[in-house]
């Protein structure tokens, strides 16, 4: 059954939508949209190393995101610019930087697969990928849960009364680097924040605890998946963007007939 | 037993001035510090290096082993993208365990609020809960960084009162920041007056008599507010510069406080 194309398709999207769905909660929490987004930028680059040195794409990606992500912590205690500022010239230095180094070794690689994924290629090595990145990542975000989320609370409050706030957003920083190094080949570097970002800010108008956002925007991402894969299918459209579609059909949804229920000023 | 929290000569240096210079503090398990001053004087600064919030640039800073923090910071504002209710509130920096929480809830009279968003609450009642959430862990050293901000007169000394029978319940070290001069608790042990750097400190001294005080607060409130009353040779005023007893006005107080010296030798 895993020969067929739709099917493995179909189990890493939700592999991909299952850790995807709790990060994606602290990127709307903690205000990072912009930092994955600069992640993903990054991701090119990291492609146009691994085709210039004949290296594992995953791994490769996976390596210039976290040294972005180090040199963006780095830039921000050193430099006068707003974080802002310096993310954008991180992400568009990084993608341009990324397609000039593809173009000069004259490599004919499919940039629409990159940009926007290709799921439907994905092999069943990739699936073993997903599944044990997935794995490794929730199994670390749980360990790290707690101390995590009270320092996006307050890094203030969280450092006083013990925690160690910097170490747990390094650890938190190289995991989404090794996220959108997975989820790259799924949905594409433009819309990797897009599975990140939209079902968490569904799962935010529906849940009432953080532990339950994050399990609801886990599932609502894998509906996400599911959904826009059988309307790929249906109407021959592109996977990953219908993906993103579906998810954005979700998020209209959330907002409709629950928020009316809960009397949330 | 060693003091909680050893502050010597401790300073903290920012865009090419000194936020706080010269710090001096000990703080003792069962003591009530607190820190009084004008906005900008680096109250919360010296509560941030005591804490490690903050590392300082001069001078040394030992906090004891053992040392647990319940802190109630300034300024805390909680994005609306996180659902957060006060229940989940108090468990926030760790799980706290349940006979706790729940004497912690009746002390500070937050059992209504449980299940509300943290975001929903208004300025008293979020004192409260960040009050309830700090002593719900038992600390050893309590941090209240304007404890009493947003709320009104008549919750400002119920608030002063719990705090002060705080310290009695958890005998615990207590480091309180009031921009007030005028309100301190009667319970203070000490006060330090900062300005940039300690310009005195000692024992809050009597109870204010005058009647007007008694109205204002009836009988109960005049056990627990009390004004600090000492000599000052210079005031400082709103702009921060300074206003001598010869009637100068210079930028900073120099160190030549008799007062301070003289009290700085009675704590040691």
């Amino acid at each position: 059954m895993l020969d067929d194309f739709f099917i493995r398709a179909m189990l890493a999207g939700i592999g991909v939508a299952l850790i995807a769905g709790p990060f994606g909660c602290f990127i709307v929490w903690r205000r990072l949209s912009y930092f994955g987004d600069t992640l993903s930028h990054g991701a090119l680059l990291g492609v146009a190393f691994a085709f210039f040195f004949s290296f594992n794409i995953v791994l490769s990606v996976f390596i210039v995101s976290a040294l972005i992500a180090m040199s963006l912590l780095w830039l921000q205690k050193q430099s006068n610019l707003s974080a802002d500022a310096l993310l954008g010239l991180l992400s568009h230095s990084s993608l341009a930087l990324g397609l000039v180094v593809l173009a000069l070794m004259g490599s004919r690689l499919d940039l629409q697969g990159l940009l926007f994924g290709d799921i439907l290629a994905v092999s069943k090595i990739d699936i073993l990928i997903i599944y044990s990145g997935a794995f490794f990542g929730l199994f670390i975000l749980y360990y790290i849960w707690h101390a995590l989320f009270a320092a996006t609370v307050s890094h203030d409050l969280a450092e006083a009364e013990g925690l160690r706030p910097e170490f747990h957003q390094i650890i938190f920083t190289f995991l989404l680097a090794g996220l959108i190094a997975v989820a790259m080949k799924i949905v594409g570097i433009l819309l990797i924040t897009a599975l990140l970002i939209i079902p968490a800010a569904s799962a935010r108008n529906l849940a009432q605890s953080p532990e339950k956002m994050a399990i609801l925007a886990a599932l609502l991402g894998g509906l996400s998946v599911i959904g826009g894969l059988f309307s790929s299918l249906n109407w021959d459209t592109p996977s990953g963007p219908s993906i993103v579609v579906v998810a954005l059909i979700v998020f209209i949804l959330s907002l409709l007939p629950f928020s009316y229920f809960r009397g949330k000023r | 037993m060693d003091a909680l929290i050893t502050m010597r000569q401790a300073g903290f240096y920012r865009d090419n001035r000194w936020l706080v210079q010269d710090i001096d503090l000990d703080l003792r398990e069962g003591e009530v510090v607190t820190l009084i001053g004008p906005n900008g004087s680096g109250k919360s600064t010296t509560a941030k290096l005591a804490l490690g919030i903050l590392k300082p640039d001069a001078g040394k800073i030992v906090r004891r082993h053992d040392l647990k923090v319940g802190y109630v910071p300034q300024k805390l504002s909680i994005d609306w993208t996180m659902p957060l209710t006060v229940a989940r509130f108090l468990d926030l920096t760790g799980k706290v365990n349940q006979t706790d929480k729940i004497s912690a809830i009746h002390e500070t009279d937050i059992s209504q609020l449980l299940k509300k968003n943290v975001q929903s609450l208004s300025g008293g009642e979020f004192q409260r809960v960040l009050l309830a959430r700090s002593i719900a862990r038992k600390p050893n050293l309590l941090v209240l960084d304007e404890p009493v901000q947003g709320v009104d007169f008549k919750g400002e000394v119920e608030l002063y009162e719990l705090i002060s029978s705080i310290r009695d319940i958890l005998s615990c070290g207590i480091l309180m920041i009031s921009h007030d001069l005028h309100v301190v608790m009667a319970k203070t042990d000490r006060v330090l007056c900062l300005n940039n750097h300690i310009c005195c400190s000692g024992t809050p001294k009597s109870v204010i008599e005058t009647k007007q005080y008694r109205d204002l607060f009836g009988d109960r409130a005049n056990n627990i507010l009390a004004v600090y009353e000492h000599n000052h040779d210079h005031q400082h005023l709103p702009d921060g510069r300074v206003l001598h007893e010869d009637g100068t006005i210079t930028k900073t107080c120099h160190h030549n406080n008799k007062n301070r010296r003289k009290v700085m030798k009675d704590a040691r």
